[in-house]
């Protein structure tokens, strides 16, 4: 639940403060990629754009266009048809993962 | 290995040739049936269905002939003995799948208990004229070992024969009978258990890291698997390399299909089984087969009080063809007559083999009855004008 | 409360996808177009296959002929690739050998429905216990796009090159009809749905028959002006309804119309071993031998 997305919710979920919001590390094999953009279209927070590069067969892979924004969905791991790209979870430091920031969510309307 | 005394009905028995070539493959150690029903070979799947819950194995009537050898490939991989019984259209709807096998090495056993054709023909009358079409019937290059029994003494250690030759050199085998000799009773031994021979599966002993599905041993046959065992095998029937994976260019193409004909070719020389009749001084040689070869005996005998050498050669293993046999025979002999169910089939593989060196004649029949001996004898005489 | 920092995790230089564990790497990539969603559709079923009872030794793939026949090729199972059509009796030997065996048929339309009709109604009848995967693309592609039973009214093929004047046939319907226990029809879009169907089936016993819409972006959109796979996709999204249960009499599916998916039919039926082992051991009491598996 990033900042943009609080205004799909009516009031703000009691647990908020305590949601871990897991964070995706994306591996993309540019070489098996055949720029099909199933990935780019179904990300659900638009982490990925087709890139302007070649790859040695001559299609676009695609590239984080939005760092530390993936949130581990693994959408795109399960739509490629080229089995080209996957994500692992990232954990942060502390073993959890992040909590939400009581700023931000201030700074939301509900 | 000997063969599973369940499945062997030890005794002497009264049997139609049809149900022979059940007691065959029961004996052989057959476990899987798929079938689909056609005259005259209905009874061979019949039997079998009834005997099979008593010793373990499976029968199942599919939707069609297709069906059927698909299902037998699948249960060969599956690790079972399998076969199907079926007749001449029943084979043509087989080949494809008959090619299959063929391509991926499947050991199985096709029964054709011949009868008049082409097409619908003569459901309820024999007929020989499946016999080249058992050797190139599916399309491209294979090469599969044909038996033809002509008694029913004969279907059943022929089924068995098949089978242990199926496990052998991992191709397709086909019975081809005939329909006089399916619906033919006459008295079948089928001796003890321990006496059958069984040639076993030649199931791998390497791990999955070291086996290749396709590489061939020293006798150009590669070892084999079954499904299930860990091997995570791939068999296709586009033509593949050592590791089973499809490879589109002529060079694997070569060498897999030259050795699948040559498995067989050059193993030829053991691939021989034939019955000889008379044959030390013979000058006439009667090349038969089937039901043909036991109307040639009465024709054999009148010749011989007449005063003529004659001797008759039948092969029990049809193809690969015997051809060593007829090259050495027609330097020796005056004339080669060729007694079958058809309008010349063998009879140019007889031919082509004498090369010229004998005199080639061909007794034909359209089939629907057999011939009559008086016919051989005429032709027996003509041959050695 | 400040933000933690996110630690990077030790990356290895070159990590393994993690559904390489049943692909063929040696054959990866693959030879389906840009596109096409015959991938999409392998990796839910490689989801599903991490999820079910069955061990992977025992799971065997067989496929026929097609784009969707190929298959079997590049999953690190024992695979089957047998002749056109004829993948249904192929599973049912490969079966009834080794009843231990979990055998999937993967297929195309063309290969199931046209020429392995016969095979598909008959397995469904008896009730086989396999999974049958029809990958839908509503042609023949790999011979270049004909007309297919599945193809829909008025659709562009190469052998209806004026437009499709032939009634498709509806899948789900005719699997229904013809006795499956498991039917459910999911578009290459619904990935998570689709693996949670295709292992639901696969811990299921009985004929399970999923079809699962695939969009051919080389043949099928290029001649009806579609578009990419990616166009398809995007169509299946706005279009497809998910209708759990609904009648199979009204999921026929029109040109560029609403696809219904979902699961239709989940019912129980003893399959054909288990009728086989029960009536025999009725009939033959003591003297019944079960068929026993690999016997040699």
């Amino acid at each position: 639940m990033s900042p943009t997305s609080m205004g799909k919710f009516w009031r703000k979920p009691l647990d908020f403060d305590k949601l871990d919001i897991p964070h995706g590390e994306l591996h993309i094999i540019k070489e098996r990629c055949k720029g099909c953009g199933f990935c780019v279209e179904y990300c659900p927070l638009d982490v990925l754009e087709l890139s302007t590069e070649f790859n040695s067969k001559g299609y676009h892979p695609p590239f984080v266009a939005k760092e530390n924004t993936c949130v581990f969905c693994g959408l795109c791991e399960m739509l490629c048809p080229e089995f080209a790209i996957f994500v692992t979870e990232k954990k942060s430091a502390s073993g959890g993962k992040e909590k939400k920031e009581k700023q931000e969510v201030n700074k939301v309307e509900s | 290995m000997k063969a599973d005394p369940k499945g062997v009905l030890t005794g002497e028995h009264y049997l139609d040739g049809d149900h022979a070539c059940s007691e065959g493959a029961l004996a052989a150690g057959c476990r899987f049936l798929a079938g689909y029903p056609i005259t005259p070979s209905t009874e061979v799947a019949e039997r079998v269905a009834e005997r099979f819950p008593y010793v373990g194995g499976i029968f199942i009537q599919m939707e069609d002939e297709m069906a059927s050898m698909a299902a037998v490939i699948g249960a060969a991989w599956g690790g079972v003995k399998s076969m199907t019984v079926t007749s001449g259209p029943g084979f043509s709807l087989m080949m494809e799948n008959i090619g299959l096998a063929a391509m991926m090495e499947a050991p199985c056993v096709v029964i054709n208990v011949q009868r008049g054709g082409p097409s619908t023909g003569l459901p309820t009358l024999p007929g020989q004229a499946d016999m080249m079409q058992a050797r190139w019937g599916s399309h491209g290059d294979y090469e599969i070992i044909a038996l033809s029994p002509n008694s029913p003494q004969e279907c059943f250690e022929v089924v068995i024969k098949a089978f242990n030759l199926s496990e052998k050199y991992r191709v397709p085998v086909l019975v081809m009978a005939d329909e006089c000799v399916g619906h033919m009773t006459e008295k079948v031994v089928i001796p003890k258990a321990e006496e059958i021979e069984l040639y076993p599966r030649r199931y791998t002993k390497l791990p999955p890291s070291e086996y290749l599905p396709f590489k061939p041993g020293p006798d150009m046959i590669p070892e084999m698997v079954k499904a299930g065992d860990g091997y995570k095998i791939h068999i296709t029937g586009l033509t593949h390399d050592q590791k089973g994976y499809p490879v589109m260019n002529w060079e694997t193409q070569e060498k897999l299909v030259r050795r699948l004909v040559d498995k067989i070719r050059l193993h030829a020389d053991e691939l021989v089984d034939i019955e000889e009749i008379e044959m030390k001084d013979a000058e006439v040689v009667i090349f038969s087969y089937g039901i043909s070869s036991r109307v040639s005996i009465p024709a054999l005998q009148k010749a011989r009080k007449e005063g003529i050498k004659v001797g008759l050669l039948r092969p029990i293993i049809v193809w690969p063809f015997p051809e060593k046999k007829i090259r050495e025979l027609a330097s020796k002999v005056k004339a080669l007559v060729v007694v079958e169910m058809n309008y010349g089939q063998m009879f140019y593989e007889v031919e082509r083999c004498a090369g010229g060196k004998a005199k080639t004649l061909l007794v034909p029949h359209g089939g629907g009855w057999v011939h009559d001996p008086e016919d051989i004898l005429k032709a027996i005489k003509e041959a050695l004008k | 409360m400040k933000a933690t920092e996110i630690m990077e995790p030790p990356v290895t230089e070159e990590m393994d996808h993690p559904m390489e564990n049943i692909l063929r790497m040696d054959r990866i990539p693959h030879i389906w177009c840009s596109t096409c969603g015959i991938g999409t559709a392998l990796t839910s079923f490689a989801e599903a296959l991490k999820k079910i009872t069955t061990p992977l030794e025992k799971v065997c793939v067989v496929s026929g002929i097609g784009c969707s026949g190929r298959s079997a090729g590049y999953i690190k199972l024992d695979s089957f690739h047998s002749t056109h059509g004829r993948a249904i009796p192929f599973a049912t030997g490969l079966k009834l050998a080794n009843p231990e065996l979990k055998v999937v048929v993967i297929s195309g339309d063309g290969d199931i429905v046209g020429i392995g009709g016969n095979h598909l109604i008959h397995a469904a009848r008896r009730n086989m216990d396999i999974l049958v995967l029809c990958i839908n693309n509503f042609v023949y592609a790999m011979t270049g796009g004909q007309v297919a039973a599945t193809t829909p009214l008025t659709a562009n093929t190469s052998t209806s090159p004026y437009g499709n004047f032939e009634q498709p046939f509806s899948l789900p319907h005719l699997a229904a009809s013809c006795g499956a226990v498991y039917v459910a029809r999911w578009t290459c879009l619904h990935v998570r749905r689709l693996a949670r169907s295709i292992e639901e089936a696969m811990n299921k016993k009985g004929f399970s028959f999923i079809e699962i819409i695939a969009p051919c972006s080389t043949i099928y959109a290029r001649r009806n002006r579609l578009g990419t796979g990616l166009d398809l996709m995007k169509f299946y999204h706005d279009n497809s309804v998910i209708k759990h249960g609904a009648d199979t009499r009204e999921l026929d599916i029109e040109f560029q119309k609403k696809i219904i998916v979902g699961k239709f039919i989940d019912r129980e039926r003893p399959t054909f071993l288990d009728a086989y082992n029960d009536w025999m051991k009725q009939k033959l009491k003591d003297k019944f031998v079960p068929h026993g598996g690999p016997q040699c």
